[in-house]
């Protein structure tokens, strides 16, 4: 059960995560060239995203359990190490935090900067901008849903907890009418992070056929402990950086 | 061949990103357990030892 619920937060968030930041795109682009386009380029992305889920997520069950846990669990890892650093070094400030204002802003800027050339009646920048940030965002969210839901033989509630993240952030975009900055983005990515390792650790080890002590609450014990040392590095590579303060770095 | 290229930079992105001695260092890490599980020792431990020893290693780069 614990497992069950640590899962659907876990792709609760990340899928949040990712909505925001597609939805600042897709906000800057209708706002400042008109929807049309727009809607076209995002429902078209969501289209190529349900496709790929509709065609992976099937294929994926036709792989023996041990085989898939070792792959899904290495991927996840891989891919759960990379939000966990990125997260410590804006955490410690060696990496600048990301600010949705901003990434709206430029946005903005680049959109008027494109000119006007539409043809048969649709805006190409837009629908090509949209479909891009939506498509490559939701990739994300589908690899992250399609990983945890095969793994687990649990595809629907890790769907379930993504459409749910999707729907709100659309909901909440759609009654503010602009870029959902307040969405403590960084605080949240750092939680996905964790998450993502600590499954990745979980199922490529089952997947090798380790004998994890507990079974399911290891899982728990692993996320405890990747907190604790995440915690700690962010403490003493703030304290490093203290020494050294020219060091800085760029957003993602 | 450019979209080949695309695609393939997407998922070099996706999976590697900043840093690929972090990839490196998770399937050495893998690869090691393999061996762990056959032998009489704790292997469960190994795993979280080695990302925590793999994140280090690539955050004290910076």
């Amino acid at each position: 059960m614990t497992a069950w619920i640590v899962l659907v937060l876990a792709t609760f968030l990340a899928s949040t995560v990712e909505a925001v930041e597609a939805l600042t795109i897709v906000l800057a682009l209708g706002v400042t060239r008109g929807w049309p386009s727009v809607r076209l380029g995002t429902g078209a992305a969501l289209g190529a995203l349900a496709v790929l889920v509709a065609v992976l997520g099937p294929g994926l069950r036709m792989i023996p359990i041990d085989t898939l846990r070792l792959v899904v669990g290495a991927f996840l890892l891989v891919f759960g190490l990379q939000w966990l650093r990125k997260a410590i070094l804006r955490a410690s400030g060696f990496k600048a935090l990301h600010d949705e204002d901003e990434a709206y802003r430029r946005q903005v800027h680049e959109a008027l900067a494109a000119g006007e050339a539409p043809r048969a009646g649709v805006d190409w920048y837009s629908f090509t901008v949209s479909f891009k940030g939506v498509f490559l965002e939701g990739v994300e969210v589908v690899f992250i849903v399609l990983t945890f839901g095969s793994a687990r033989g649990a595809l629907p509630v890790a769907i379930g907890g993504a459409a749910a993240a999707v729907a709100l952030v659309s909901g909440a975009a759609f009654l503010v009418n602009k870029p959902l900055s307040r969405v403590p983005e960084n605080a949240m990515k750092f939680a996905v992070g964790l998450m993502l390792t600590t499954f990745g650790i979980f199922w490529a080890g089952e997947g090798i056929g380790v004998d994890w002590p507990g079974s399911d609450a290891a899982i728990l014990a692993i996320l405890a402990f990747l907190t604790l040392y995440s915690l700690t590095q962010v403490r003493w590579l703030s304290r490093h950086r203290a020494r050294r303060p020219a060091a800085a770095g760029g957003s993602s | 061949m450019k979209y080949l290229a695309s695609f393939l930079a997407f998922w070099k992105d996706l999976l590697i990103g900043d840093d690929w001695t972090v990839a490196a260092g998770v399937v050495a890490a893998l690869l090691i357990d393999a061996f762990l599980v056959h032998a009489p020792i704790m292997a469960w431990l190994w795993l979280p030892v080695a990302v925590t020893i793999v994140l280090t290693a690539s955050l004290w780069r910076v």
